[in-house]
């Protein structure tokens, strides 16, 4: 029988990770994601997980205790958010090239400046071509289901890449909502033990790792690295199937909400999809065919399967709760209008940057999103390609 | 190369053959790779002054004082010596001259 609790979005991870009990985690604290290590350095203190715990001085630091571990062979979980996650730049990008499937909970917050503690997407949206696989997840139930999936997935020999598990600062991991826990023991078996087949503290078969690559092959490790994040597509569809016969719940590369007959679809990530299923339902009630695609796998990104859910709508709005500065349009508008381009014709795409630094989005303004698209399908004008929805005018 | 080799790397390996992330699988490689071309300087073993102390052989930092059956040092290794001249400078004989690569 699972186990009922209710618990916030970072003890459901802490939870998790505890379940888990990987090798090293090593971690430094910071707004909304300090409640991870927090937790689970309790857990180490308790003596309930077998955990080395490294606190460590920074974030540059704990992803490359992280790197350092995992390439020992041990199986590593950090977690972090925002500057945080800046910090590891230059080490997210190592983690990956060297093939080390570091788990990392990243805990969505406006990235720095103008200083902000609250929730965005600037952070992991910055990290998306550092080859890590990007997961997203709305409630405290996805976060800790996508962080015991995330174990598998990272480590498949097929993929061998490093994963981050996304999930909204405060609204997602300080708000306590019912969930649904595995039991420690069927978690213990679904992750398994980690069992590279290189690793640096293998006395019996010595390796290098991290060697200079100079022109003559670094290329091959970069197009070999290429490929795994195709690989992984199929992977993260495995491992779900998996896991859904050991809990009965489904996850797949995004979720689609009513869109067998949508002809107006809003694209979303992450918590705000809550808040626009609602004014879904409400339009579903007026007799309006409106749909809602929530991206739970954002890298690899799920071009062939976006471009069909989407074929049937007449117009989209793609959601970004962060901007690229490009003066053109924010990083999922870009990958779903890339998505689009060449496969499907003639649907109208919008994009709407919201939510910035932690601004609350209500039903009112996601209405709006629909009333423009619904006006888009009437008109067949669009007005506005590139637009931000909430900011004072 | 002088060993057998799980995984031999060469400059026609394609990324379906090479390792994963450029790990080295193979203890001690660095002998299938010809280092010694970046070296602008070069060290001449005189073998006549060489009283065959050895004090050269453990400074090197790249094994290329190359030592035979019976204990004694024999010419360089040029397919690895850098060039970097530590032996010239620890040589009490002046038996290892030090001259431009041409």
């Amino acid at each position: 029988m699972a186990i009922r609790d209710r618990l916030s979005g970072n003890e459901a991870v802490a939870v998790a990770m505890k379940q888990i009990n990987p090798d090293v985690v090593a971690a430094f604290p910071i707004t909304p994601s300090t409640e991870v290590p927090q937790y689970f350095s309790s857990f180490v203190s308790d003596g309930k997980v077998d955990t080395e715990f490294v606190p460590v001085e920074s974030e540059h630091s704990a992803m490359s205790a992280c790197i350092g571990a995992q390439a020992a062979g041990a199986r590593t979980i950090t977690a972090t958010s925002a500057n945080g996650l800046a910090l590891m730049w230059e080490m997210l990008y190592i983690a990956a090239s060297s093939r080390l499937p570091v788990t990392l909970a990243v805990v969505n917050r406006a990235l720095s400046g103008p200083i902000n503690i609250h929730n965005d997407h600037s952070d992991s949206m910055g990290a998306r071509d550092s080859g890590w696989i990007q997961l997203y997840g709305e409630t405290n139930q996805e976060a800790y289901d996508n962080l015991i999936q995330a174990i598998r997935i990272g480590e498949h020999p097929d993929v061998m890449l490093p994963v981050m598990c996304c999930y909204d600062g405060f609204i997602t991991s300080h708000a306590v909502e019912n969930i649904e826990l595995v039991e420690d023991e069927k978690v213990k078996e679904f992750v398994g033990d980690y069992k590279p087949e290189h690793y640096l503290n293998n006395a019996a078969n010595p390796v290098a790792m991290g060697p200079l690559d100079l022109q003559n092959h670094y290329f091959e490790h970069k197009r070999q690295q290429a490929e795994a994040m195709k690989n992984a597509k199929k992977v993260i569809l495995e491992i779900a199937a998996e896991y859904e016969k050991l809990t009965g719940r489904k996850y797949g590369l995004f979720e689609e909400y009513k869109m067998d007959d949508a002809e107006v679809a809003v694209v979303v990530i992450n918590s705000t999809a809550g808040t626009a299923k609602y004014v879904v339902d409400q339009l579903r009630e007026k007799g309006v065919k409106a749909g809602l695609i929530k991206i739970r796998v954002y890298r690899p990104f799920p071009v062939e399967e976006i471009a069909a859910a989407l074929s049937k709508c007449k117009a989209v709005a793609v959601m970004d709760k962060a901007d690229s500065f490009n003066a053109a349009g924010g990083p999922l508008f870009t990958d779903i209008t890339s998505a689009l381009y060449g496969r499907v014709d003639g649907v109208k795409v919008i994009n709407y940057i919201y939510g910035l630094g932690g601004r609350d989005v209500k039903t009112d303004d996601i209405e709006v999103v629909y009333n423009e698209l619904l006006e888009i399908v009437k008109t067949g004008q669009v007005k506005s390609v590139y637009n931000y929805l909430g900011v004072r005018e | 190369m002088s060993k057998e080799r799980k995984v031999v790397v060469t400059p026609e390996t394609t990324w379906k053959e090479t390792t994963p992330g450029g790990i080295i699988i193979d203890a001690g490689n660095a002998e299938d790779f010809k280092t010694g071309d970046w070296r602008s300087m070069k060290p001449i073993w005189l073998q006549d002054k060489c009283k065959q102390c050895l004090l050269c052989y453990p400074v090197c930092p790249d094994t290329s004082i190359l030592i035979n059956e019976e204990g004694k040092r024999v010419d360089f290794d040029y397919d690895h010596c850098k060039g970097c001249g530590v032996c010239v400078e620890v040589c009490p004989f002046d038996a290892i001259d030090f001259v431009e690569e041409e």
